[in-house]
């Protein structure tokens, strides 16, 4: 990674639309360099895509969320990478992550009903050869991701003129 | 009563500051983005925070030793050698105060007597001159041209240096001109330094927020300055704890102890729980490299280089400051003063900004603008006062 791809990457996470002419400025590099170099990240799939963070909870959008931790056997020419792949492809499944610990993946489901989301855990993932056991905690309130507060109440606090 | 009698006419002759007037103004807005503070816009980290809470928790809430916590002026000690090649004995020669401005005060203080000049390059930080006045001296401003880098010559020093001159102040990495001083510049000004025989107050509070390559030298560090400098410097900025009010000052162990006697009476020590969260923030920084310091200033330097295109983009000359949080562009060819500009740019756009006379009157002609503001408000900030400009050409 260079200076510039790193300073890049911190500027865009912060705010993918800050404009060429802006992250050329903010870094000292040329508009070609810049667009090179976040062309070069997308290529190589370390920027895979710029999308808004949403706090769903303000919109009128039926949404339940839970995270499943599931155990799995891993088979015979089938190592957690496949066994992942069955789950993932799923629509319901927004995230999955493999993990250490006393279960194997976490999967972060989304769907607009309680009904819908039970259905899937009892219909979709339960039934996998490959799954042994699920937990399904649903998610109450989010407090905060990927570094955002969602409901900080954060004011500037600072004098408006100080020396 | 008749208060006229009663106050001293010392103090009632100087003038309230010309930024308290403005915040005033300001104050009374409503929806201003202000580009006129003088602090970050990060709060401090919260594992820090969390030591100084921790320490409540223990109940730590007695007085510490005069001259501060022992482990703090370890780390001072720690800090200065590490960073800046310059060494103190924690125990005679490093003295914790309430921010960089008592430390400023209490060397005002233990140096000066009635007669005596200090000199004070302008334009700077507001409370200088006014520190001179207070502790019974006179100030004596030595101009510092845009030409020169906002920079201290030998020439101006040699030609503001009088039989009475006993001390001068160094403020750099500066505030509001965001003037850096290297080496060379730094040794110029030491070579006259010595042959006058000065004391130099170096007020170093900004050393860890340079850009653009330039590394920060300590004028104590400078060859035969060591004996001769006080180095003031704190937490507020360059840890954005500046709410926290920790600051420090080292030098000579003489000058250390006259400057304590007041202190001990006057103050008896900064208050704990800054202290002990300042203690942290240096041995954190030690350990991992200065990752929150070094996180902070990149992130300044990218809003640096936003802002200064920006003023450029709108007509204004603006020095390209390597330094600090602020630029400090020309506004002259808007055809008002400083104070005229910054007024109607609040009026008509709600934007805040510092007018340069505030920081003395060598900044006629600039208005003062921090970039330590969040970087949508201060896109919004930059484009009102583009159409500003545009409406005032």
């Amino acid at each position: 990674m260079t200076k510039l791809e790193t300073d890049l990457l911190d500027l865009l996470k912060e705010d993918c639309r800050l404009p060429l002419e802006k992250l050329a400025v903010m870094t000292g590099a040329s508009l070609e360099e810049v667009a090179a170099t976040i062309e070069g990240l997308e290529q190589r799939r370390v920027i895979l895509r710029y999308a808004p963070m949403i706090n769903w909870d303000l919109t009128d959008r039926e949404r339940v969320e839970a995270m499943i931790e599931v155990r799995v056997t891993p088979q015979r020419d089938m190592g957690f990478d496949a066994i992942a792949r069955r789950i993932y492809c799923f629509d319901e499944v927004k995230s999955v992550f493999l993990m250490s610990g006393s279960y194997d993946l976490l999967v972060l489901v989304e769907a607009r009903t309680l009904k819908e989301l039970a259905a899937f855990v009892s219909g979709k993932l339960s039934p996998l050869e490959t799954v042994t056991g699920t937990a399904t905690s649903f998610v109450l309130k989010r407090y905060k991701e990927e570094g955002v507060i969602f409901d900080s109440g954060e004011t500037d606090r600072r004098l408006v003129i100080s020396p | 009563m008749n208060y006229e009698k009663l106050l001293n006419p010392r103090i009632t002759a100087v003038p309230p500051s010309g930024i308290r007037r403005f915040f005033d103004l300001a104050a009374t807005m409503k929806d201003t983005i202000s580009l006129g503070v003088g602090e970050p816009d990060f709060r401090t980290p919260y594992s820090i925070r969390n030591v100084a809470i921790n320490s409540l928790v223990d109940g730590e809430t007695q007085y510490t030793a005069n001259r501060g916590l022992p482990e703090l002026r370890d780390e001072i000690a720690l800090y200065l050698s590490g960073r800046y090649g310059i060494s103190y004995d924690p125990e005679k020669q490093v003295l914790v105060t309430i921010g960089a401005s008592e430390a400023i005060d209490l060397a005002l203080r233990a140096v000066c007597s009635p007669g005596d000049e200090i000199l004070v390059p302008e334009p700077s930080y507001v409370s200088y001159s006014p520190g001179v006045i207070f502790a019974g001296a006179t100030p004596v401003s030595v101009k510092t041209l845009e030409e020169d880098n906002f920079c201290l010559t030998p020439g101006k020093l040699e030609e503001a240096i009088t039989p009475r001159t006993k001390a001068l102040i160094l403020p750099y990495p500066n505030n509001p001109t965001g003037a850096v001083m290297d080496r060379e510049a730094l040794e110029a000004v030491a070579k006259v330094v010595l042959k006058h025989d000065l004391f130099v107050i170096s007020d170093e509070i900004y050393s860890e927020l340079v850009y653009g390559g330039h590394k920060h030298v300590s004028f104590a560090a400078v060859e035969g300055m060591y004996e001769r400098t006080l180095t003031i410097n704190g937490f507020s900025k360059s840890f954005a704890m500046t709410g926290w009010r920790v600051g420090y000052a080292c030098g000579p162990a003489e000058v250390i102890s006259v400057m304590n006697k007041i202190h001990q009476y006057a103050i008896m020590c900064a208050p704990r729980q800054g202290q002990v969260a300042a203690a942290a923030a240096l041995k954190t920084g030690r350990e991992n490299g200065y990752e929150d310091v070094l996180r902070m200033r990149d992130s300044y330097d990218r809003r640096r280089r936003l802002m200064v295109d920006a003023f450029r983009s709108m007509g204004l000359h603006c020095f390209e400051p390597l330094g600090a949080f602020y630029a400090f562009p020309s506004i002259r060819s808007a055809g008002m003063t400083s104070e005229e500009f910054c007024t109607a740019l609040l009026r008509s756009k709600n934007v805040a900004a510092v007018p340069g006379t505030a920081f003395g009157p060598g900044g006629e002609g600039n208005i003062r603008c921090c970039y330590a503001t969040a970087l949508d408000k201060l896109n919004v900030a930059l484009d009102r006062i583009a159409r500003f400009v545009a409406e005032n050409k």
